[in-house]
């Protein structure tokens, strides 16, 4: 036992001072060197200030904007120092009800919308911080965005086609349109 | 399955066997020990500073011993770590690098999540962002991340060499099986994989959290608080609500990517942040999803390699790992299916489709869900893109049901080849029996103290998922824990237990598990369900290595053929049915069954 209770504390004690301290600096070295903005959280700046980061979701609620995934995360949604998902089985009745009030949230926005509301925009992401959603789910948002913003539905799909990503090299993960991005692009249209 | 279902499948172990291939050589010649003057790669770079590891640790590299010390060294070096770790935790409020202020990690939770760590589990009863410093995330955390791996690592390393030597008194030297696994295998890797996650939006930095004015206020109810801080109380006992409005939204941060590429590669877990690989700053894009999942299965793959070479018959290697991929196959398409079909209630709810989403990220839909669900289970990851808790019935008994298989399909970093071992094993042991022949493995004689061993290895995990959930639900404090109502309550807890013996670390994760009771209960489970295992077969290895290594005659059973990859596979589902399936009818069964009733 003796035997083995100085390797023990040496090989570990510097085995941590590897591992647990010249590899995460070093890779912050060179991430900083590197990759400064996606190292530091892909922050968007807007007149010198940062108005959030286009790899985590905001809450909309506006009319006039494109809204995101639902978010389950405390207190406030979208919380991003505080992320998760609703943990919500599926056959829990709360579940369905979190759904008819998104439902219901959707339809009274647009009266106009008569059909059902796609599924991604009445489900709960699981990070609670999701920026994207389907290119289809946006599309459905068009109309209602185009009467608030007083602008032709075209000019919205538009915009929504300009923002829409493929999959990822074209083989990896789902088409997606970055909300936040799109709806600061839907500010400057005002503008 | 759709077609998209099935070229991401192929896509996957298209690249997991072309990479997993020379991997797999290499760690071979790793663990062989380098002959002098071939040094290449990390071993050139690092080889001086092994050298100093081993003068300061007083330690002869080239002296060997037997089982038991090799066993009682690797036993101490993860008690040192454990008691360090619950240390810094119940400190980290006196200790730099905490830029949020956090204080000391209560008892229970600390002792938890210090043995949670210790043994590759890395269940996590806490929210990472707001409870533990960047200092305890790097100092403790990722080095478990690595120690553990190099653990399981150096224990099926002990068992290989069990098989590959003949009438020999050693299994190696723990010391360097560690310091070589660790700066050899697990460094390099990690470096290039945490680079790689940055340059596509992981984060990597020591910065306070940043606050961001967002485009549009958000309103949300808080409960009021007077000036203690006390919740105030409605006449009815029910806490008061007050609106606040806020356009400020505080983005974590951290040093997450160096902590991400070891908790794939080494087969961890432990999310930086409570969503883990759902976080965008964790997992960013669909190609870090596919790389995370790529590395879950890497080094498990690579060492099925390594092992047939080093038998000196790669077909041995080649007929476990058909074993393990026709078990995943098939869990994986389960699950897809599963998610894809849905949930009808969400269509009778206004949704436009059935389709799974509640607690899935759009950028990776269902298929890469499922695929990493498939993964982070069959393997002991635990890592998780998509909530378990929201999986449907079904969708959700594939990543339990591999959890309770004992993750010897891929498995975990080492942990998974001594298991699926352990059940070849049995698998000879019952053709023995069947044709009236003593058993015999890559030429080494299955006999009795062997048995004894297996047994105890394969057994030690269900005991202790079946009488600690048994425990949890004849009890108040176990039953307080659960989230959802009904049958899936029941399942929140089995799948914990489940989780923690088998040392995955993913949750069902509605059950409220910081408590005393679960903090203390799901410890033990991790502690007994790692080192009962890894005691046993570190003796097996000890005992094989000792024996002489038979001639193949025609009458042994060629453990390379399609007849063995069946025994194999049938020995891993019959102990698994046998133990689980009544456990699965009272949870994701009955929850299938009221599902689809509706």
């Amino acid at each position: 036992m003796n035997l083995q209770l100085r390797p023990a504390l040496v090989i570990f004690g510097l085995l941590t001072i590897v591992t647990g301290i010249i590899y995460p600096l070093a890779v912050t070295g060179i991430a900083q060197v590197a990759f400064p903005n996606q190292a530091n959280g892909s922050l968007i700046i807007k007149d010198g200030k940062p108005i959030g980061s286009s790899l985590i979701g905001q809450n909309f609620t506006d009319p006039k904007y494109i809204w995101g995934r639902p978010s389950a995360t405390g207190p406030m949604p979208n919380n991003a120092a505080n992320s998760g998902g609703s943990n919500l089985g599926p056959t829990n009745p709360a579940l369905t009800d979190a759904v008819k009030g998104r439902v219901a949230a959707y339809k009274a926005a647009d009266p106009a919308q008569t059909g059902p509301v796609p599924v991604e925009l009445v489900t709960a992401s699981a990070s609670g911080l999701d920026p994207e959603i389907g290119p289809a789910a946006a599309m459905y948002q068009a109309h209602r965005v185009a009467v608030a913003r007083k602008v032709p539905e075209s000019q919205v799909r538009a915009l929504i086609d300009a923002h829409t990503q493929g999959r990822q090299w074209g083989l990896f993960g789902e088409p997606r349109v970055n909300v936040l991005e799109l709806n600061l692009a839907l500010d400057e249209l005002k503008a | 399955m759709t077609t998209d279902a099935i070229l991401q499948l192929a896509l996957f172990l298209g690249v997991l066997f072309v990479l997993a291939w020379p991997l797999g050589a290499y760690i071979a010649h790793i663990i062989r020990g380098e002959p002098k003057g071939e040094q290449t790669g990390p071993i050139r770079l690092l080889a001086p500073i092994e050298r100093v590891f081993y003068k300061l640790a007083g330690v002869d590299a080239s002296e060997e011993t037997g089982w038991k010390s090799y066993a009682i060294g690797l036993l101490v070096f993860n008690l040192v770590g454990v008691v360090l770790t619950y240390a810094l935790q119940r400190l980290q409020g006196y200790l730099p690098l905490n830029p949020q202020g956090f204080g000391a990690v209560s008892p229970d939770l600390a002792f938890n999540t210090a043995i949670s760590f210790a043994t590759n589990t890395n269940w996590q009863s806490y929210t990472p962002e707001t409870t533990m410093s960047y200092l305890t995330q790097m100092l403790q955390l990722t080095v478990h991340n690595f120690f553990s791996a190099a653990t399981g690592l150096v224990v099926v390393v002990a068992l290989i060499r069990g098989f590959a030597r003949k009438s020999a008194g050693s299994v190696g030297n723990v010391w360097a099986d560690i310091t070589r696994t660790t700066l050899y295998i697990l460094l390099p890797l990690s470096v290039v994989f945490a680079l790689v996650f940055v340059g596509q939006g992981a984060i990597q930095n020591f910065k306070p959290y940043q606050d961001v004015h967002t485009v549009q206020a958000t309103t949300y109810q808080q409960p009021k608080l007077d000036k203690v801080g006390n919740a105030i109380k409605d006449a009815k006992g029910n806490p008061m609500l007050e609106d606040v409005t806020t356009q400020t939204q505080t983005l974590a941060m951290g040093p997450v990517a160096s902590q991400e590429a070891i908790k794939m590669l080494g087969t961890n877990g432990g999310g930086f942040f409570n969503a883990n690989s759902a976080h965008p700053y964790e997992n960013p894009t669909p190609l870090t999803n596919f790389l995370q999942m790529l590395a879950i299965f890497l080094i498990p793959t690579a060492l099925v390699f390594a092992f047939g070479r080093m038998v000196g018959d790669w077909r041995q290697g080649v007929a476990v790992l058909a074993a393990m991929t026709l078990i995943f196959v098939v869990a994986y398409g389960v699950c897809v299916w599963a998610e894809q079909a849905g949930n009808p209630a969400l269509v009778s709810a206004g949704a436009d489709s059935a389709i799974n989403m509640e607690g899935k990220e759009t950028r990776f839909g269902i298929t890469a869900s499922a695929l990493f669900a498939t993964i982070t289970t069959a393997a002991s990851c635990g890592a998780v893109n998509a909530m378990h808790d929201s999986f449907t019935p079904l969708g959700g008994l594939v990543p339990m049901g591999l959890i309770q298989l004992g993750e010897v399909v891929f498995g975990g970093v080492g942990s998974g080849l001594y298991g699926m071992l352990v059940y070849a094993i049995l698998a000879v042991f019952i053709a023995g029996l069947m044709v009236g022949r003593t058993p015999e493995y890559l030429g080494k004689k299955i006999e009795i103290f062997e048995m004894k061993m297996t047994a105890i290895a394969i057994l030690v995990t269900p005991i202790l998922v079946l009488a600690c959930t048994g425990i949890a639900v004849m009890l108040t404090a176990g039953k307080a824990g659960v989230a959802n109502p009904g049958a899936h309550g029941f399942s929140e807890i089995f799948y914990a237990f489940s989780s923690a013996a088998n040392n995955n670390g993913s949750a069902f994760a509605g059950l409220s598990a910081n408590t005393p009771f679960y903090n203390s209960l799901l410890a033990v489970a991790m502690w007994f369900g790692r080192f009962g295992v890894i005691v046993p077969v570190l003796a097996m290895a000890g005992s094989l290595a000792a024996k002489k290594r038979l001639n193949v005659t025609a009458g042994t059973l060629p453990t390379h053929g399609p007849l063995f990859v069946v025994l194999l596979i049938g020995s891993v589902m019959l102990v698994g049915a046998l133990n689980y399936i009544p456990g699965l009818a009272l949870g994701p069964i009955v929850e299938h069954l009221q599902m689809i009733a509706h």
